[in-house]
């Protein structure tokens, strides 16, 4: 990240929504620039690198979804999709492709906010990962493989241990069930989203204070699941 | 009496001239005898017509080997016949298809009355003809006036030929042209003699027979007078189209009584003609009295070929009940204003007619003002009419004789002990038993050869002197006698008994089995219901396979029922139904049409309406009664598929109406509620701007937050809007995917949070609950407006639970407010649908989602009133099929 204020690209077609979000994010810090269509946010967003791309799918020129691996490719931005409420294919396709996380229209300032900070957040995590996850009641210590619950040891299996550390590794941002089960059933791909519910909810059962009430692994509904660090919940 | 008919051009003129101008047009070539040139002069015309340039084909020419006419071919196109045998064989015939396919202008068809060989399309050529018209083509034909069918036996009178080769007088009167073929009868037997009519051979004996002068002269008075008569129907028939018609000359009607003669035809035929001249409009009627039933097949037939006769030439018919046939004549005649009665009259010795009275007679002196008409009986069957006491000639079958004989042994036996206390006459008595059981049994035949055996065994073993045939005592030979009579007597009686009882069981059962049908078909709905019903029961009553084919628009057909079992028609069959359809007449076996084919079809076909064909496949050719049967079904299966027709159109009107009440409902409510919110948010909006700074923080923060609100209550509102239109439209894709209840729980928790004060609402779920398999959109969807139902219209606590239920999940949302009105628990479940005294304020759409949803999940949803306290109560159950089970196969790699 470069010196002074952050930089947030806009690539959306709606005035009224590109005038929102900026006024949020210039209250937030950010320095801001605005895009119209997709080859026009692609140009900006090659000449000014910016740290966070908010980009909506319903483009005039083009899927806006096709952008997203351009994007990552410079200087690998941190990806916000903006998403109509009842197109669940588009989110988890955008997802797949390299999105950090999405918000569904229409939405509110307080959870854009969020999203933007869990997704900068992890931007900085990826670029030096650490070691060990300690949030005073889960521990995990990626080196050795251990995993403690106050001191306990829940007993994961290896596909639970998997599960729990891709996510961890990705902490706040959303996972889809393919990301998951590609990572999970690697060399044996017999793996589906039935498979992969019956071991989070053990994985919850397991490690989670009210496994009816999850706070920890959180279900995104239809997309896939995020794991929510308690100081940021 | 009936009016004059007005002179406004009749409707029905015109129409039968509109439909004259698609049909092709027929031209016949009319003459009395065979060689006065009919087909000469057509083959001439025919000459000249295609060197005008007109399409002329020969569909068949018969030349008889006349030579002259044989020259006439040369030069026009001929369609070659189409053999209907194994080649080499004369079988042919002309190639019907052929010419329809080819389609020309004209078709040149000789013979009109010619009978087609078996394997032909139609048993005869006029329907080929016929066939050709229909499709457009003109034809040009020829005929001879003894082919005609009202004219038959008038020529057979002539010329003592009766001729068999008949056309309906139908086909005839439906030709446009007559053209009358005349030649004197000293220029036809000069031809005769020269050799151009015959052969010599031929023609010696044909100059002997059918060509003497007399007969000439006869038959070319009766070809002029039929081309005449027809002139007239034309003028007059045109005329009438034109409105210029004159009031009729002679208000006259005919009625002519049908009865089982022999020679009801003749009568019939008689009065067509008396008819035609009168220009009368005529019935034909039958009277049923009780001696129906003794009437043999043979008889009944007659009947019903005579009455079909009379409507083939154009007459009202029908069967009337009663006692007394003149009586029921004369009632009916004056009913319908006849004028005319037309009557048969048998050769009957006149002590018969003075002791039982004749018909005529009564007719004669009762009739009044009706003019009788009686048309003598020439046919042989008149003179030998039996008397109507006779019962059915015996018959006796083998058993029959066995029985009697054992009958006359077991009566011998029982009378050998009696014998030494009663007086040998009254033996008789035990004898008269046996024959008495014999008729019973086994019919007259029987009965008769029991009284006989048993006389003789009387004679033999009882009558002095013993075992001899000779009889010493005359009052014995009076018994004897006498018991031959008594015995007589009685085996007629009881045979007649018997075969009453017969007629009447099968009367019974075929009643029967009209009112098992009427009763099957009164208690279906849908027209393949009642396609199925039909099937079975007529698959049934004549132990075959049954097929109902319906309507598919306007001529094809589908398979709709079959019985016993599945099956299906082959192409040719196919083929055969659709002619049914097309013509209304029945084809195949036993039919005018198609006769080949393995299966009977008859239309179903109400007044109003042609559903469909019913196929049968009988084991032989159907007897009269058994058609008779078959139509009775069939008709019951028309009118049971008209009903069927008329209710789901019915329906289908209903259906419509509806619709089109609830998008008036919902044009109304889109328009409120979505002006509602809209209105709020311009008001604050606009209201900010122009007071900005003059309003306190405090006051815009609630403007501001009023936005937001109506903001999202404008949102929720319209994905109700698409969730309705999609689940109307039937487009919503339903992916089912295994779910975690507890999740889903938790996000429609989170989704109200904002609509509800905080703790209003609470999730409870069971623990231990398994995953469910179903789209978590709907599920999701289902369970927020269930929710923000009870939010919005009940009160106090809301909660929204997850339990196990009978082997599924159910999800229950209550809430503490004044529960449901009594009695709407369903209809709170239709759009639009308000509940009397809830605040407004809803869409009146939530809840009717639920419902499509929870039918897209498989589930079911319910309201009530609760139980235990005040508040609604509703239900979101899933049945066990829709559980996941959450215990993964066992895999020995993944363990701790």
């Amino acid at each position: 990240m470069s010196g002074g204020r952050p930089k947030a690209l806009i690539i959306d077609v709606e005035r009224a929504i590109r005038r929102f979000l900026r006024s949020t994010l210039l209250a937030e810090g950010f320095e801001v620039l605005e895009a119209g269509s997709a080859s026009e946010g692609l140009a900006l967003a090659r000449t000014a690198r910016p740290d966070l791309v908010v980009l909506d799918l319903g483009l005039p020129d083009g899927d806006g979804a096709t952008l997203i691996k351009p994007l990552a490719a410079l200087d690998a931005p941190a990806i916000l999709v903006l998403s109509a409420l009842d197109n669940e294919a588009r989110k988890v396709a955008a997802l797949d492709e390299g999105a950090d996380d999405f918000v569904a229209k229409p939405f509110g300032v307080p959870e854009f906010m969020a999203r933007v900070r869990a997704a900068l957040r992890h931007r900085l995590q990826k670029s030096g990962a650490c070691a060990v996850y300690d949030d005073g009641r889960l521990s995990v210590d990626f080196v050795r493989r251990i995993v403690r619950i106050n001191g306990a040891d829940p007993r994961l299996t290896p596909r639970e241990y998997a599960v729990l550390t891709e996510l961890l590794n990705h902490a706040g941002k959303v996972l889809t069930h393919r990301h998951l089960i590609q990572k999970i059933w690697a060399e044996d791909p017999t793996g589906d989203v039935q498979a992969l519910r019956v071991h989070i909810r053990h994985l919850r059962q397991k490690i989670e204070a009210q496994p009816e009430s999850p706070v920890l692994v959180v279900t995104v509904p239809s997309v896939g699941y995020r794991f929510l660090p308690p100081n940021l919940a | 009496m009936t009016e004059p008919p007005d002179r406004r051009p009749s409707p029905d003129a015109l129409l039968a001239l509109a439909q004259a101008e698609r049909r092709g047009k027929l031209k016949v070539y009319l003459g009395a005898a065979p060689g006065v040139g009919k087909t000469f002069e057509m083959l001439t015309d025919a000459r000249k017509k295609r060197l005008d340039g007109a399409d002329i084909v020969a569909g068949v020419i018969e030349t008889h080997g006349r030579a002259e006419t044989g020259a006439l071919i040369e030069g026009l196109e001929i369609l070659p016949k189409r053999r209907l045998g194994p080649s080499g064989s004369q079988l042919e015939e002309m190639d019907l298809d052929g010419l329809l396919a080819r389609k020309p202008a004209i078709v040149l068809v000789d013979e009109l009355a010619h009978s087609n060989i078996d394997g032909a399309r139609h048993p005869k050529r006029w329907m080929d003809v016929d066939e050709l018209l229909a499709a457009g083509i003109d034809v040009w034909s020829t005929l001879n006036v003894q082919h005609i069918e009202s004219l038959n036996d008038i020529v057979a009178r002539i010329t003592r030929v009766r001729v068999r080769e008949t056309i309906p007088d139908a086909v005839l009167e439906r030709a446009d042209t007559i053209e009358l073929i005349d030649l004197t009868p000293d220029e036809l037997i000069e031809r005769l003699r020269a050799g151009k009519v015959y052969a010599p051979d031929q023609a010696q004996r044909a100059l002997r027979h059918y060509f003497a002068p007399g007969n000439l002269s006869a038959l070319r008075e009766l070809a002029m007078r039929r081309a005449a008569d027809r002139i007239d129907v034309q003028v007059r028939g045109f005329r009438q189209a034109q409105g210029e018609t004159a009031p009729w000359a002679a208000v006259e009607r005919i009625l002519v009584c049908i009865d089982d003669r022999e020679a009801a035809d003749e009568v019939v035929r008689h009065a067509k003609r008396l008819a035609d001249r009168a220009r009368a409009g005529w019935m034909a009627v039958h009277v049923q009295t009780g001696r129906d039933t003794r009437l043999s097949e043979t008889e009944r037939g007659r009947i019903a070929d005579a009455l079909s006769l009379a409507a083939r030439l154009g007459a009202e018919t029908s069967t009337l009940p009663g006692d007394d046939v003149a009586d029921t004549v004369l009632t009916y005649a004056r009913e319908q204003n006849v004028t005319q009665i037309v009557v048969g009259k048998a050769k009957r010795p006149r002590l018969f007619e003075a002791v039982f009275g004749s018909v005529v007679r009564r007719l004669i002196d009762r009739g009044e003002m009706i003019a009788i008409y009686v048309v003598p009986e020439e046919g042989a069957g008149a003179a030998k009419r039996r008397l109507g006491l006779l019962a059915p000639w015996p018959v006796l079958t083998p058993i029959g004789a066995v029985e009697s004989l054992g009958m006359t042994a077991i009566a011998t036996a029982i009378a050998w002990p009696l014998d030494a206390f009663v007086g040998v006459s009254n033996l008789t008595l035990v004898y008269l038993a046996a024959v008495l059981t014999s008729a019973l049994t086994r019919g007259l035949g029987s009965g008769l050869l029991a009284g006989v055996m048993c006389a003789l065994a009387y004679n033999w073993f009882y009558t002095d002197p013993r075992f001899t045939f000779t009889v010493a005592d005359p009052e014995n030979v009076l018994a004897i006698i006498a018991f031959s009579g008594a015995a007589f007597v009685v085996s007629v009686l009881a045979a007649r008994a018997r075969s009453q009882t017969q007629a009447a069981r099968t009367e019974a059962r075929t009643t029967r089995e009209l009112l098992g049908l009427a009763r099957g078909l009164a208690s279906v709905a849908s027209e393949d219901e009642v396609a199925n019903t039909l099937a079975i029961y007529a698959a049934r009553a004549f132990d075959t396979n049954c097929v109902v084919l319906a309507r598919v628009g306007l001529d094809d057909l589908r398979l709709a029922a079959s019985a016993p079992g599945a099956m299906g028609l082959n192409d040719s069959d196919m083929a055969a139904a659709r002619w049914t359809l097309s013509r209304g007449q029945p084809a195949g076996m036993g039919a005018d049409t198609l006769p080949g084919g393995r299966w009977l079809f008859v239309p179903l076909r109400t007044s109003r309406l042609f559903s469909g064909v019913l196929a049968i496949a009988p084991k032989a050719v159907l007897s009269p009664a058994e058609r008779r049967r078959l139509d009775a079904l069939a008709d019951q299966g028309a009118g049971a598929l008209e009903r069927a027709h008329i209710a789901r159109a019915y329906q289908e009107s209903h259906v419509e109406m509806e619709a089109e009440r609830l998008r008036g409902t919902m044009l109304a409510s889109l328009s409120h509620d979505l002006k509602t919110p809209i209105a709020g948010i311009l008001g604050a909006a606009s209201s900010l701007r122009t007071y900005g700074d003059r309003h306190d923080p405090a006051t815009r923060e609630d403007l501001l937050k009023g936005i937001e609100v109506e903001a999202d209550r404008m949102q929720r509102y319209v994905v109700k809007l698409l969730d309705m239109t999609k689940l109307d439209a039937g487009g919503v894709q339903v992916r089912p995917e295994a779910i975690e209840i507890g999740d889903v729980v938790s996000e429609v928790l989170r989704r109200i949070d904002p609509l509800a004060a905080p703790g209003r609402v609470v999730g409870e779920i069971e623990p231990g609950l398994p995953m469910l398999k179903v789209d978590a959109e709907l599920l999701h969807q289902a369970l927020f407006n269930l929710v923000e139902n009870a939010v919005l219209h009940g009160e106090g606590r809301v909660v929204l639970r997850a339990r196990t239920d009978r082997g599924g999940v159910s999800f229950d949302v209550t809430d503490e407010g004044r529960g449901l009105q009594p009695g709407s628990e369903a209809r709170v479940f239709e759009k639009f649908h308000r509940e009397a005294n809830s605040a407004s304020g809803g869409t009146g759409l939530g809840l009717p989602i639920v419902r499509g949803f929870a039918k897209l999940m498989g589930a079911s949803v319910s309201a009530r009133n609760r139980e235990d306290r005040s508040g609604a109560a509703f239900e979101l159950a899933f049945p066990a099929a829709a559980i996941v089970s959450h215990v993964l196969a066992h895999d020995a790699r993944d363990t701790p």
